[in-house]
């Protein structure tokens, strides 16, 4: 805590925003509505890990960012009631994160591994550049989610999406797999423009039509493989499981879009020795 | 190749050709041997150069009788003063392939180099000059953010509350450059990080993540946190001296990074923590940073992750409108800034971009620090300043403009063997240092390459003592923004003015 500028929370603040009952470590993140400043809501987070507890409820929730960012113990729950701020469970690996109501942007940044559930949205930038860990969101999500998500030996990560996607899904794709399951969508397809552009690895199943002028360069649409519909069936259990039965069976309305190539850019250079 | 493509195919003439002194040539074959570029062959019992020489010169160091000479062919072209060969060539080569040029090191364009115009001040008289073998001169140089003002708490006593902020101390104002492993060898990338411990400064990990065997380093690392997120964990962000957002490159500045696949070998997938073939691409922007807010968001998050422990700064390459940019970036709660200048190195970067955009180095620190100076901001960040720092004249010059540190790669490079060749790239480096071939990084002696890199600094350092000492100034932080210890003397005084530089025969008053 060198340099922190924070003194160490004890909860001595006579306003019981902290209490440990029945294995269950709680912050009250916002005594009579007075948000609690995020980096002693953090400082607080790591405190109970430090402590070894295993489960940790947030409640009043306001907007504080940056929660669980690096978390690391891989039995660890968080609950989240209220609506936590952007860079939710940023770097996180290994915890498991559960959000009653709606996260904001850039919730997972760059995730090694845990499980992010989010009983609401998640907005823009979800799983930016995640290497592993699994992602259910049981609403929408808005732009720019999944971008450079990739995946390195035994990680695999996977982002689950409700309701819709905005443009730019997957950009830059080098792993991992992303479902975007449509419910509640007003238009055919549930994803936007520039799908899955400089994709150069993992694949998306889209529950709608795909347009090949929704693809960004790079992206194609491919057939299902039997391997596919065993880890989509998985992913949707494991949805259904944390959400509710939404869905009827069949895969037949899933579009796969997959990367043309994995080496989208090999052609593009002259190496000439000038 | 196609018949069209075959008829298409001009041949470029070579630019260089080892010749060889066949009287005194003992027919050994290891200038073969070691020709990474395959220039060379043992064809009718002697040693014919065969095309392709880049003048790397390994055969000239594995020659033992230096029978070898490396010659630069005279211009095929006839001569034109606006088409110069340079241009020709480019236009083949790209006729002949349609794709985008690709080239490496810094720019090779001579374009004016400011450093040059800049005359340094001595004391005389007035102020008398320190001779720093009997009179300490403190080079100590701190890295990190700074709380703008100190507070203090009334009472009888006046006691400082505490500042904070978390410094890196450093022994000279240098550090080397972020590098990354991929972009360089292994032991090329051991070398930076021994010199460094060796040096008591920092050395950048570059993009690609930290091997698992440098972690021993970690205290003298400034880990890069770039679009890409290579190697990017917990482990990675904590326990490092600093942590750096790569926002640009100078060598390319709005460009990511691209490690083409044939370079993602299982060491480097190890590090960067991607499949090993594919290419490791790098986006242009970081999809979470479009903005001041978003920026300032980050460096939050990483201060969070690592607890406030390090320093997180921001890297910008210098760009025309960079003066703005370092006071948001600044505003954003970064600690340190790095202004990489467009004569920055590169592994491999698209020729038009590192040949001709950005700004150089001694302009873009000397607006940035005038800019932070006039907005208050200045005393609260480290600005360190690379891209083109050649020498210890150079350092010097880049601290009187208004950096804290000069942070350095290509002279490391160099000081470990590198040859400016230009061919990175191609990852056939004869050297050892822009390669993953095995064969050819075993040729880099990390402990030599260290103890190189140690000798270069230190020696910097030490003119850079002697030039305090000259200038009567006892503490690098004196001459940091120092320009009155400078005099233009170039060709275009309105640079000197935009850099807030006397020209040269204006006095003190």
């Amino acid at each position: 805590m060198q340099g922190h500028g924070f003194t160490a929370h004890e909860c001595d603040c006579g306003q019981g925003c902290t209490s440990f009952e029945g294995g269950t470590f709680s912050i009250d993140a916002g005594v009579d509505g007075v948000p609690m400043h995020y980096r002693e809501l953090n400082c607080v987070i790591r405190q109970a890990i430090e402590r070894n507890v295993d489960r940790i409820m947030l409640r009043n929730v306001t907007g504080q960012r940056y929660i669980a960012a690096t978390a690391s113990k891989k039995d660890l729950y968080i609950g989240i009631h209220g609506t936590p701020g952007n860079n939710l469970g940023a770097f996180l690996d290994g915890p498991t994160l559960e959000v009653f109501g709606n996260a904001q942007d850039m919730t997972g940044n760059t995730m090694n591994s845990g499980k992010i559930v989010v009983h609401g949205n998640a907005w823009d930038v979800t799983g930016l550049s995640a290497r592993g860990g699994k992602m259910f969101i049981k609403g929408s999500s808005g732009y720019r989610v999944g971008i450079h998500m990739k995946e390195y030996g035994q990680r695999w990560p996977s982002l689950v999406i409700g309701g819709t996607a905005k443009d730019y899904l997957g950009e830059y794709m080098a792993g991992g797999t992303i479902v975007v399951l449509g419910i509640g969508s007003k238009t055919p397809s549930p994803v936007g423009v520039s799908l899955g552009a400089g994709i150069h690895g993992g694949k998306m199943f889209i529950r709608g039509k795909v347009g090949q002028e929704q693809l960004g360069p790079g992206a194609g649409i491919a057939e299902m493989s039997a391997e596919d519909e065993k880890e989509l069936e998985g992913l949707l259990g494991e949805f259904v499981s944390y959400f509710g039965p939404v869905l009827e069976r069949g895969f037949s309305c899933f579009t796969k879009v997959a990367p043309l190539s994995s080496r989208p850019f090999s052609g593009k250079y002259d190496k000439t020795n000038l | 190749m196609s018949g069209i493509a075959k008829k298409m195919d001009t041949k470029l003439p070579e630019r260089f050709k080892p010749v060889i002194d066949y009287q005194s040539c003992r027919t050994c074959k290891r200038c073969v041997n070691e020709c990474s570029f395959q220039a060379l062959d043992f064809r009718d019992n002697r040693v014919v150069p065969i095309g392709g020489c880049v003048a790397c010169g390994r055969c000239l160091a594995v020659c033992p009788v230096s029978c070898i000479e490396i010659r630069t062919v005279p211009s095929q072209f006839p001569p034109h003063g606006n088409w110069t060969e340079r241009m020709r060539r480019a236009i083949y080569a790209q006729a002949n392939s349609g794709g985008v040029l690709l080239s490496s090191c810094g720019t090779d364009v001579e374009h004016p180099v400011i450093f040059d115009d800049l005359l340094l001040d001595a004391a005389q008289v007035t102020n008398p000059s320190i001779d720093p073998l009997r009179e300490p001169v403190e080079t100590v140089t701190l890295l990190g953010g700074r709380p703008g003002r100190l507070q203090v708490s009334e009472g009888e006593m006046l006691r400082m509350k505490g500042c904070g902020n978390p410094l890196v101390v450093m022994d000279m104002p240098l550090m080397i450059g972020h590098v990354s492993l991929g972009s360089v060898s292994y032991n090329t990338q051991k070398a930076f990080f021994m010199a460094a411990k060796e040096l008591n400064i920092v050395a950048g990990s570059g993009e690609g993540g930290l091997h698992h065997d440098f972690y021993q380093y970690a205290d003298h690392i400034c880990a890069e946190v770039a679009s890409g997120r290579f190697g990017v964990d917990p482990q990675y962000l904590k326990g490092m001296a600093a942590v750096e957002i790569k926002i640009g490159q100078g060598a390319k500045p709005g460009h990511g990074g691209h490690l083409p696949g044939e370079k993602v070998t299982p060491l480097i997938s190890e590090t960067r923590m991607i499949p090993v073939g594919t290419d490791a691409l790098s986006p242009y922007p970081h999809h979470d940073i479009y903005s001041i807010e978003d920026l300032a968001q980050l460096i939050s998050v990483l201060k969070e992750s690592v607890e406030y422990s390090m320093p997180v700064g921001v890297k910008i390459a210098a760009v025309h409108n960079i003066a703005a940019i370092a006071s948001g970036v600044v505003r954003a709660g970064a600690d340190f800034i790095t202004i990489d200048g467009f004569k920055g190195g590169t592994g491999s970067s698209m020729r038009v971009i590192r040949d001709h955009a950005g700004m150089p180095v001694e302009v873009a620190v000397a607006v940035v620090d005038k800019r932070l100076t006039e907005e208050g901001l200045r005393n609260r960040v480290t600005v360190c300043a690379g891209g083109g720092i050649r020498c210890s004249a150079d350092m010097i010059k880049v601290l009187a403009l208004g950096a804290d540190v000069a942070m350095v790669s290509t002279a490391a490079m160099v000081a470990v063997g590198c040859r400016v060749c230009q061919q990175c790239h191609r990852g056939l480096c004869s050297w050892g240092i822009a390669t993953q071939r095995e064969d050819l990084v075993q040729r880099l002696d990390p402990e030599v390459g260290a103890a190189r890199i140690v000798h270069l600094f230190n020696a910097w350092n030490e003119e850079l003592r002697e030039v305090l000492g000259a200038m009567g100034i006892d503490s690098v932080e004196s001459l940091v923004g120092n320009r009155d210890r400078l005099r233009y003397q170039g060709p275009n005084p309105k640079i000197a003015e935009i850099m807030g530089v006397k020209h040269v025969g204006e006095g003190w008053g």
